[in-house]
């Protein structure tokens, strides 16, 4: 018999609201699954450098660093790109900043908006484009034939400016749109010039913008290869450069001169030079960072 | 107090010489920009055509060799065009997974303090020297690919196309997170009060919106493998190849300019022509993918406006 | 209504019209010398939006005189004429005559930069070179005109004292700019404007930014500079104008409504827009 006096029983509430276990969980899967997309790459960087310094560590010695190339693996230094690195470096920062500030300030405090202004500025996110092989070829063409510069630390140091040229105007730009506008009309209102007030207010105010992105570029021409062999640095150098119309050899070229032989004992080598180069790397960027630092203290206001 | 009227000025004077000097000689410095490109094309072209006095259009274009450093010459351009893009081809499809999750992690699922973390390590991918990847890719990655992949050779596309997918990986990654972060936080709350899930709203509208900007920064990233010499020149290898095969050694369009320059090529050869008209070619290719990106970008900055 | 004979500001007083409103007031300076300044039917726009339209007045030689009327009525605009900085702002353009010592400062060939040697400028932020110490700032308006400078301890010291700063920082003059106070950073940049001993000095609302303390001693400043320097100052606070000021001029919607001697201006105003603003009807 069926009780109709009692009300049917309930059935539970489904209302709809809780959270679903699927949903949560669809979440989290997809979560840790974008932590290992980007842990993959850094944990290969890891294994990288790991295996670096394990290659290299039979070779890293004082006399590693003080030695010229040797046809015998176990003798081979790499002195003179050691050297031929520092000069060129010099070399290339003397050139490009000169320019490359040149080239912000007149962007930022001279131009005015216009077809002309538009056509730089267009060119120099352009030329941050092009491989660096290409500048290279440029190089090889202009500054090594042309201009009869040959395979030299200029030639060299010519090619890596423009490469570095559209870096360094980049961020001198944002290091001179930092001085406040009322600095400079402070300076106008003693009667300064244009000029004048550039040179003694807006740029030692935006130092230290400056001079990170220079050190920064540096750091990334430091490892530059392909523009310097094509235009014909040497990969076997014995001697050191003694002026700017010297050849030479760098970091990164002598280190793919001993990749690229078949013996392992120069794979050895080739690793040790690595872990110099990184170590240069490392000093630039550490000094990049100090030197902000201590600049900017000097400036808050 | 007595006025020391020692700085009496007059007030009409002829602008200082100086000044104007100075402008000129600042806008010479950007100027060197202008100079810098219009330098490139000419040379590459100038070359070029030299080269085509030579080589017919028909011979580059046709052929599927590239022997011109042997004695039986022949000038396609083929087999270093099909170096260049499987190597890149293999770099993206290393780079856009990963780049992407990436890139969607740190901008809609990271706390503030990992993000801070990751980011400045993944831009730590992108500066180091590519003959440093060159020889992880050569040392490392190919004998283990050598493991599981038997008929692997020594220098091969495929272990220069994944190191050179790590390379590109925080171009793909940090411009990908920038589209992302554009779509209007807006968007993002119309699909939550709909009862759109986390992950829905993420692929069914914040990624839809960021499309034109996540596309821009893959090209960018392609145009970045295609310019890339050291890690092909160390790990893929210098034997132009007009084929698919990723376990092969390959050669590819700037990794031959680099053979030709660690010889010694006299001007006006042949040979030292034929580095300028591949120049030429890697030239037109990257260029053309930069305009592409910048156009998708263009895009972006209109629609977000 | 019957005209209170009280000069008390704030009080409601009507005066009897005025047979001619006092637009062109030639004022005479204390010494009877003819103005040092004279604005002639100035106009100045921001892109196509008219700032100043036809502002006309003249300002005496030695003493103080000030601009006062609401926010955006072009009194700082006007000031900025004064000494051609309103052009610095990309797209403005000033057109009408301003004579100093009779000369067109907008005639052709006359050099803007030359001019602010003689007319100086005070803002409303403080705003010392950051880079510089307080030696440095004060000798900067030198270094920066690429003067050469004998005795510069001495002219430091002068500039110093007469920006009544000296007392308080001859024992640290190396020390930077941006490490004093907000009051003694304004007194420094007054310092710096009259190390190139102008004779005008422009000072557009100069204690705005200051509190109670360093706004007296900055007017106590002005008071003792008056004698010797031309002084046009620039304020949004009336009993300021009424504390330093031997003229004032009444600004609204970039017209000059009123120019007159303070006192009378603040007692007996003619035009009803001033007793308005100085009775705070609008601010």
């Amino acid at each position: 018999m069926v009780d109709l006096t009692s009300p049917p029983p309930r059935k539970r509430a489904t209302t709809g609201l809780h959270a679903t276990s699927s949903g949560q969980s669809a979440e989290r899967a997809f979560r840790a699954i974008c932590l290992l997309a980007l842990a993959l790459p850094l944990a290969l960087l890891a294994v990288l450098l790991i295996d670096v310094l394990r290659d290299a560590a039979p070779r890293l010695s004082w006399s590693f660093l003080t030695s010229f190339p040797s046809r015998r693996a176990e003798l081979a230094g790499i002195k003179a790109a050691l050297v031929g690195t520092t000069y060129l470096m010099v070399l290339t920062a003397a050139i490009a900043i000169p320019v490359g500030l040149g080239a912000a300030i007149y962007l930022e405090e001279y131009a005015r908006p216009g077809r002309v202004t538009q056509l730089i500025e267009l060119n120099i996110s352009n030329l941050a484009g092009v491989p660096s092989i290409i500048y290279g070829l440029l190089g090889l063409e202009v500054f090594v034939r042309i201009m009869h510069m040959g395979r030299s630390l200029l030639a060299g140091a010519c090619t890596l400016a423009l490469l570095l040229l559209p870096m360094i105007v980049t961020a001198s730009r944002e290091a001179l749109r930092t001085v406040p506008r009322a600095l400079r009309e402070a300076s106008y209102a003693l009667g300064a010039g244009h000029w004048s007030t550039i040179r003694r207010v807006v740029l030692p105010m935006s130092l230290p913008g400056v001079l990170t992105g220079v050190i920064l570029s540096l750091a990334r021409a430091i490892g530059e290869t392909a523009p310097l062999i094509t235009i014909g640095a040497l990969t076997y150098v014995a001697f050191l450069p003694r002026g700017i119309g010297d050849a030479f050899t760098a970091m990164p070229i002598q280190i793919f001169n001993w990749v690229s032989r078949p013996q392992a004992a120069f794979k050895v080598n080739a690793a040790a030079g690595i872990v110099v180069l990184l170590a240069m790397m490392l000093i630039l960027n550490g000094v990049a960072i100090w030197l902000r630092a201590r600049l900017q203290r000097r400036i808050t206001w | 107090m007595a006025r020391a009227n020692t700085l009496r000025v007059d007030l009409k004077a002829p602008k200082p010489v100086g000044e104007k000097l100075i402008g000129w000689v600042l806008g010479v410095c950007a100027a060197v920009s202008v100079v810098t490109t219009a330098g490139i094309v000419a040379v590459l072209l100038y070359e070029t055509v030299g080269f085509f006095k030579h080589v017919s259009l028909g011979q580059f274009l046709g052929d599927t060799e590239w022997t011109p450093l042997f004695a039986n010459k022949h000038w396609g351009i083929w087999p270093l065009v099909t170096g260049t893009v499987l190597t890149s081809a293999i770099a993206i499809a290393v780079a856009l997974p990963l780049g992407l999750l990436g890139a969607v992690y740190l901008s809609e699922l990271a706390e503030g303090r990992t993000r801070k973390i990751l980011k400045p390590l993944l831009e730590v991918l992108a500066g180091v020297p590519t003959v440093v990847y060159g020889y992880f890719a050569l040392t490392f990655v190919t004998p283990i690919l050598q493991k599981f992949i038997p008929g692997l050779a020594s220098s091969n596309a495929l272990s220069a196309g994944i190191v050179m997918g790590i390379m590109i990986l925080p171009v793909i990654a940090s411009l990908s997170e920038d589209a992302i972060y554009a779509v209007p936080g807006s968007l993002r709350e119309n699909a939550y009060a709909l009862g759109a899930g986390k992950l829905r709203t993420i692929f069914r509208v914040v990624l839809p919106t960021a499309f034109s900007g996540i596309g821009a920064a893959v090209i960018l990233g392609i145009s970045r493998a295609v310019g890339e010499t050291m890690i092909v020149a160390i790990a893929a290898g210098q034997q132009p190849r007009f084929s698919g095969d990723p376990t092969k050694p390959i050669e590819t369009m700037t990794a031959y300019i680099v053979q030709v320059s660690m010889g010694d090529t006299p001007t006006g050869t042949i040979e030292y022509q034929t580095i300028f008209a591949v120049g030429f070619s890697l030239f037109v290719m990257t260029l053309a993918l930069n305009i592409a990106a910048q156009r998708l970008r263009k895009r972006v900055l209109k629609g977000a406006a | 209504m019957a005209a209170s004979p009280s000069p008390a500001p704030n009080n409601v007083v009507t005066a009897p019209p005025r047979p001619e409103v006092r637009r062109e007031a030639e004022p005479k300076s204390e010494q009877g010398l003819p103005p040092k300044l004279r604005a002639e039917n100035l106009r100045a726009y921001f892109g196509k939006s008219e700032a100043l339209r036809g502002v006309s007045l003249a300002i005496a030689e030695r003493g103080v005189t000030a601009i006062i009327g609401p926010s955006g009525c072009g009194k700082s605009t006007f000031v900025r004429c004064l000494n051609r900085m309103h052009e610095v702002v990309p797209g403005a353009r000033v057109s009408g005559s301003v004579y100093f010592d009779g000369q067109d400062i907008y005639e052709r060939g006359i050099d803007p930069v030359r001019l602010r040697r003689r007319v100086g400028m005070v803002f409303q932020k403080p705003n010392p070179f950051p880079t510089m110490s307080i030696r440095e700032n004060v000798l900067a308006g030198l270094r920066l005109n690429g003067m050469k400078v004998s005795h510069e301890d001495e002219l430091v010291e002068r500039a110093l004292r007469q920006g009544a700063l000296w007392d308080e920082v001859k024992d640290s003059l190396d020390r930077s700019g941006v490490s004093l106070s907000g009051g003694q950073q304004q007194r420094l940049c007054i310092a710096r404007s009259l190390a190139l001993e102008p004779e005008v000095l422009l000072m557009d609302e100069p204690c705005s930014a200051l509190d109670p303390t360093a706004t007296a001693k900055v007017e106590e400043l002005i008071h003792e500079l008056r004698e010797t320097y031309t002084i046009v100052i620039v304020t949004h606070n009336m009993q300021q104008a009424a504390r330093v000021a031997d003229y004032t001029a009444f600004f609204y919607v970039g017209e000059l409504v009123e120019f007159d001697e303070t006192n009378v201006l603040f007692t007996k105003p003619s035009d009803p827009r001033t007793e308005d603003y100085i009775t705070g009807r609008f601010g």
